[in-house]
């Protein structure tokens, strides 16, 4: 548990918030997938912790990114912090994506709305390793499309809008890169059904895929016993054996 | 320094402060957080006799300054808790206790017995009052002849310390402390959540599976604090007092009113290291006051 400074707080449209924190101390290793509970003061209807996605790290400026997107009152005094007022984080919390067996593996990284928070953090960690990535991602419109410069520096990038404002129009599930080529990897983070369907194309093509879920929880690590997943061995933990799962270990019917 | 010493049942607590069943997992899970031993009493996920999957996601809604679970006694069950769990608890230098909950009489007496087995274990605390299950639960504890029934059967097998959780969803909770009291409780604790719900006025949905659930957090701690008052005026047992305790002057209302000692729940998923921070609050409020032992402050509400 770690008191942390905002460093920014810059609107990226009026739904969503880069938060940028950072601590005098040196920030604590994290990897792509996990999350932080973040407290909320100063918000009477808010009480619990709120759980949200690692964004990004850096850790020679020791930043850490939070991509918020504003769904209550909760997230909203989030994107309204100041410049130099103090966040009290829990993290990191949760398990993490797992690195491919060959740097040679095509690799496809999907995400949707605010889902695509943690990839942008895991494609940074897969380039640093020499990996090569593939990101699609997808939004109702533009406005849903977020840190689209920041993922061209760690790959290649694809969109999809619903309404056709930015790139092919559609459901990522329809987008022509997915018609030509097989990968080896597919990553996904988004709404359920969006990630349904990127398993059940994952699963076609005898891809390994990996979901991350964002079950709604009271304490992060494994002791409330709220936000559980239906897998092969039972009812766990999202917070703890999660947040990312192999779509074989789920009971989803894809 | 104040002596935080306090008597519980059979219990010798090295201070007030305990942990509430459900919140605190198996307490080694709060361990990264901060030295667990300092707990008072540190009583671990409620257990039945065989292995329960709980309720379907979702669980759990944030209501105004509380929230509503329907977990559903998710546990693997006794001998996994004796045979897994135990052997990671035995050294921990506090009380442990086990939350026992079961879906009928027998299944409550068996777990006891085995639980009974078990050195360093030193109560139970008897949960009749659990509002997500089916059966069983909270329906022993709304009527005094079933909370009675069951108290006297596990009374039979179980030497340890006995402190039986009572449910709020009742009409006169003082009927039950003394039905319960008059079986051979050592202590009763109170109380368990308030059964709630709440809907989703855009998709016109329950937010939880089973509809209803059990409502905690500072939302319910004026009833809370009312039936310990209530309950401390009837029995003559112990009463450990919970219900929304977020800091130390919540906890310090609750002695007031009656309770020897306390339990924190819904506070620990918000700040994990809070056990700590009440016991050393109520360290300071005896010694601010002038007084040099937690028992001074026992029911010393002034009218």
């Amino acid at each position: 548990m770690l008191d942390l400074i905002v460093k920014k707080n810059e609107a990226l449209n009026n739904q969503y918030s880069l938060l940028v924190l950072t601590s005098p101390d040196k920030l604590p290793e994290m990897l792509p997938g996990q999350f932080a509970e973040v407290r909320v003061d100063n918000s009477p209807s808010t009480f619990l912790r709120r759980p949200i996605s690692i964004n990004y790290v850096d850790y020679e400026a020791n930043e850490l990114w939070l991509l918020v997107q504003i769904v209550g009152e909760g997230t909203r005094k989030m994107c309204e912090l100041k410049v130099g007022e103090v966040v009290n984080l829990l993290f990191p919390l949760g398990n993490s994506f797992t690195l491919p067996e060959s740097k040679d593996a095509k690799l496809l990284l999907v995400g949707g709305g605010v889902g695509i928070a943690p990839l942008l953090f895991w494609g940074s960690y897969l380039k640093e390793r020499g990996y090569k990535c593939n990101f699609l991602l997808g939004g109702r419109s533009k406005d849903n499309l977020l840190q689209l410069c920041e993922f061209e520096q760690f790959g290649d990038v694809y969109t999809t809008t619903e309404d056709g404002t930015h790139g092919e129009k559609g459901f990522v599930t329809q987008h022509s890169l997915l018609q030509g080529s097989n990968f080896d990897y597919v990553y996904t983070c988004g709404p359920t059904p969006m990630m349904k369907a990127v398993a059940a194309y994952a699963a076609k093509t005898e891809a390994i895929c990996e979901v991350s879920l964002e079950n709604t929880m009271a304490c992060g690590f494994g002791t409330c016993l709220c936000c559980v997943t239906d897998t092969i061995k039972g009812h766990v933990c999202v917070c703890t054996e999660g947040p990312v799962f192999n779509i074989t270990k789920l009971k989803w019917q894809i | 320094m104040a002596n935080l010493d306090i008597k519980i049942g059979k219990l010798q607590l090295k201070n007030p402060v305990m942990t509430a069943s459900g919140t605190f997992g198996y307490g080694t899970e709060y361990s990264d957080f901060m030295d667990i031993s300092r707990i008072g009493g540190i009583i671990v996920k409620g257990t039945t006799l065989r292995d329960r999957q709980g309720n379907q996601y979702p669980r759990m809604a944030e209501t105004p300054s509380g929230m509503l679970n329907a977990v559903g006694l998710q546990n693997k069950g006794v001998d996994y808790f004796i045979n897994h769990i135990y052997p990671t608890l035995k050294d921990i230098d506090t009380n442990i206790l086990v939350n026992l909950s079961g879906s009928t009489i027998e299944d409550y007496v068996e777990a006891a017995e085995r639980l009974n087995e078990l050195e360093k274990i030193p109560g139970i605390e008897l949960n009749i009052s659990c509002p997500n299950v089916k059966e069983g639960g909270m329906a022993f504890g709304t009527s005094c002849l079933s909370a009675a029934q069951v108290v006297r059967e596990v009374r039979r097998v179980y030497k340890n310390d006995m402190m039986v959780k009572l449910s709020p969803n009742v009409t006169d909770i003082s009927e039950i402390a003394l039905a319960v009291e008059a079986e051979g409780a050592d202590s009763v604790s109170l109380i368990n959540t308030l059964l709630g719900m709440a809907i989703n006025a855009e998709t016109r949905k329950p937010y939880l599976s089973t509809i209803t659930g059990g409502l905690s957090g500072p939302a319910v701690k004026p009833v809370a604090l009312r039936m310990v008052w209530q309950v401390a005026n009837a029995v003559k047992i112990p009463v450990v007092g919970m219900g929304g305790i977020m800091n130390t002057a919540d906890a310090i209302e609750f002695i007031l009113a009656g309770a020897s000692a306390i339990q924190i729940g819904t506070a620990n998923f918000i700040d994990p290291t809070i056990t700590g921070k009440v016991i050393d609050g109520i360290d300071d409020y005896l010694n601010r006051h002038g007084y040099s032992s937690i028992n001074d402050i026992i029911g010393a509400m002034e009218v």
